[in-house]
């Protein structure tokens, strides 16, 4: 994974509440076998007609929002399916830092999954950082979210902050407690053997 | 031991170590995997060269985009067919247990799970995809995951988890005549939002929840991840060991025993600690139908569409008018005066044996209305088999509904059971989300009955009527 540290480059604003993976990326290209190339279906409803055409009105069809690497939103931004093509979609695109109100459960997850950083910020703040004309940056260490006039301080738990900075492998993470899941494997088939899947 | 709730006591029965950031390394006993979101996790295994821990952990199935008519004739949609053939491949190569598509026992992953009895009471259940909180309906901790946790369970077994917030729902009253489980999760997602439940895993109780059936806790406990929540639990009793015992997967004989006196332990203390409650009171609860994109914006079949002046603040109302413009309602419209053009009675909310009689025991003597499309898609095979010997299916070809092969379909239309835009359709699945079933079309949550009864009407009605005549 690559690892998160600083960002600074253009803000899309999709300021609505719930934006669902649905939205984020529809399910008419989740039967996909690769992670890469969901870039350019990002949104895809609301930024293609029917036909396939771009819809010059949508955010992400103008500029500078064609390269955007950072997205505002409203509150429980990534709601609905567990689909990880949502973020792999975001990422595709460009998009490294999503800065929302509040996050989906499983879609806040997959974020750390693919080195991108879900900020949360209350909604004012946000509006602030819309109305920016330049750039944004986006300081993981320092826990900022900055324009050319204002600027604000995230929270983000420990542990995620240090698998964003050094794009940690979290599947080895975990096999370093390969002793620790064997030990509970064997107190687990003595205590309950009834979990066993045996009967096949 | 100082007092714990159910999920206190499986989060500390599949602690396998607490780390040094603080994070918990928990152990999944159940993984349930799928076409859709699990390519690329064997793909990475392969990359890095890891083994799966425990294939016979895992059970596979197609379910997300088979077809639901003719699939003996093979899949007509080429990318479908290439999903499905990378499961079959990967399971071969890894040697996971796999329900192949033409087998009886195929259907919804969180159909099948339960149905085989390899859901059990006070496991750990995961599977790439957010309806897997459905298998909470046997005091089971069961969650979505994403495409790498799937691969994490793979190679590991075990997932980093935070520690979530308790939160109890309690259901006051016993639930009317007419109304069910949907009814129930629709009137508390609405009450509460849809990030209502955000950071917490919610703890069905009450008499209701007790009076409910293995497939109303299930339609229940499903809904969660609609509300929010991490995960829904239902503590398990009688009703649960009934409907586990003797499945295929269930213990059997001394383990059996053993097992249910382990799963009698799993239920809250009496004196357990929530970190917040939410009381939902059922008396006078009436059929519920939703008018918007949220599986929040829900109402009573007597309601009506709401107004937009009345929000509580500019960005609500703004976000009402685009669902409104979305929907193609108007404000102050009778939810009864809603015409319909389509029907689908199915998916992991309700596509269960009882779901299918609920909404036959509408259909039965009736018609579907004219320029209404109906479909019935049974949740397993099991499922359509048994409906097939109650007669279900007749009742329903006779009044005009399609009889289909099981799988998600039109819950999500990755399968060519897809709306057209601008269709209107009484569904039972779980999310009303803009384009869901099919780019503009308009989804309206419901129960089977209320399916059922839309389908007959051609728009929607209260059902308690129709059971009246």
């Amino acid at each position: 994974m690559q690892p998160f540290t600083t960002l600074t480059g253009t803000a899309a604003p999709l300021i609505r509440a719930n934006v669902d993976t649905d939205l984020i990326i529809p399910k008419q290209f989740l039967t996909t076998l690769v992670r890469s190339g969901l870039g350019r279906h990002l949104f895809h409803e609301l930024r293609y007609d029917p036909a396939g055409q771009e819809l010059p009105d949508f955010l992400l069809n103008r500029e500078p929002y064609r390269k955007a690497t950072i997205l505002l939103s409203g509150p429980n931004f990534g709601c609905g399916s567990s689909r990880e093509h949502a973020p792999w979609a975001l990422l595709d695109f460009g998009i490294r830092c999503v800065v929302a109100p509040s996050f989906a459960d499983i879609f806040f997850n997959n974020c750390f999954s693919n080195g991108i950083l879900p900020v949360s910020l209350p909604a004012e703040s946000i509006a602030q950082l819309a109305a920016e004309e330049g750039p944004l940056t986006v300081d993981l260490s320092a826990q900022t979210v900055s324009g050319a006039s204002c600027g604000f301080r995230f929270e983000i738990e420990p542990a995620r902050k240090a698998t964003l900075l050094e794009g940690m492998d979290e599947i080895k993470r975990s096999e370093a407690n390969l002793a620790d899941i064997e030990a509970y494997e064997a107190r687990r088939r003595a205590e309950a053997p009834w979990l066993e899947v045996s009967q096949r | 031991m100082s007092p714990r709730t159910l999920y206190d006591k499986i989060w500390d029965e599949h602690l396998v170590a607490t780390r040094a950031d603080g994070t918990s390394l928990i152990y999944i006993d159940r993984h349930l995997v799928h076409e859709v979101t699990s390519p690329q996790a064997f793909e990475g295994l392969v990359l890095a060269g890891r083994a799966l821990r425990r294939p016979g952990n895992i059970l596979s199935v197609a379910d997300h985009n088979v077809p639901t008519a003719d699939r003996e004739k093979g899949i007509a949609d080429e990318t479908c067919r290439l999903q499905i053939e990378a499961l079959e491949a990967n399971v071969e190569a890894h040697g996971v247990p796999y329900i192949p598509l033409l087998d009886d026992r195929q259907g919804i992953v969180h159909v099948v799970g339960p149905e085989q009895g390899f859901t059990l009471p006070g496991t750990t259940v995961v599977c790439g995809d957010s309806h897997t909180s459905t298998h909470g309906a046997f005091g089971a901790l069961a969650f979505g995951i994403g495409t790498s946790e799937v691969e994490h369970v793979m190679a590991t077994q075990t997932l980093p988890q935070r520690r979530s917030k308790n939160l109890r729902v309690r259901f006051e009253g016993a639930l009317p005549t007419s109304t069910g489980a949907k009814d129930m999760a629709l009137r508390l997602i609405g009450q509460i939002g849809t990030a209502g439940g955000t950071g917490c895993v919610m703890e069905y109780t009450g008499p209701a929840v007790r009076a409910l059936t293995m497939e109303g806790r299930m339609t229940l406990c499903n809904m969660s991840i609609e509300g929010g929540a991490r995960a829904g639990l239902v503590a398990p009793d009688d009703t649960t060991f009934a409907y586990v015992a003797g499945r295929p997967l269930a213990p059997k004989a001394a383990l059996w025993d053993a097992a249910v006196a382990h799963w009698r332990t799993l239920a809250s203390d009496p004196e357990a600690a929530f970190d917040r409650e939410v009381v939902v009171d059922l008396r006078g609860l009436a059929p519920q139908v939703t008018w918007g994109t949220s599986p929040q914006w829900v109402t009573d079949i007597t309601g009506r569409v709401p107004d937009p002046a009345q929000a509580r603040n500019a960005e609500e109302r703004e976000a009402i008018l685009r669902a409104l413009d979305y929907m193609g309602l108007e404000p102050g419209t009778p939810m009864e005066a809603i015409g319909i053009q389509a029907v689908f009675i199915g998916s992991c909310t309700n596509g269960r044996i009882e779901d299918l009689r609920e909404a036959a025991g509408i259909a039965r003597g009736r018609k579907v209305a004219q320029g209404v499309r109906a479909l019935v898609v049974p949740g397993s095979g099991l499922v359509k088999k048994q409906a097939e010997a109650e007669g279900l299916d007749r009742i329903f070809l006779e009044a005009g509904f399609e009889w289909r092969q099981p799988g998600c379909s039109m819950c999500l239309g990755m399968n060519e059971d897809r709306l057209e835009a601008g269709v209107r359709c009484a569904s039972t699945s779980n999310r009303n989300f803009e384009g869901r079933q099919g780019r503009g079309s308009r989804t309206h949550l419901v129960s089977p009955a209320m399916a059922a009864a839309a389908a007959v009407a051609g728009h929607f009605t209260d059902v308690r009527r129709l059971l009246e005549a």
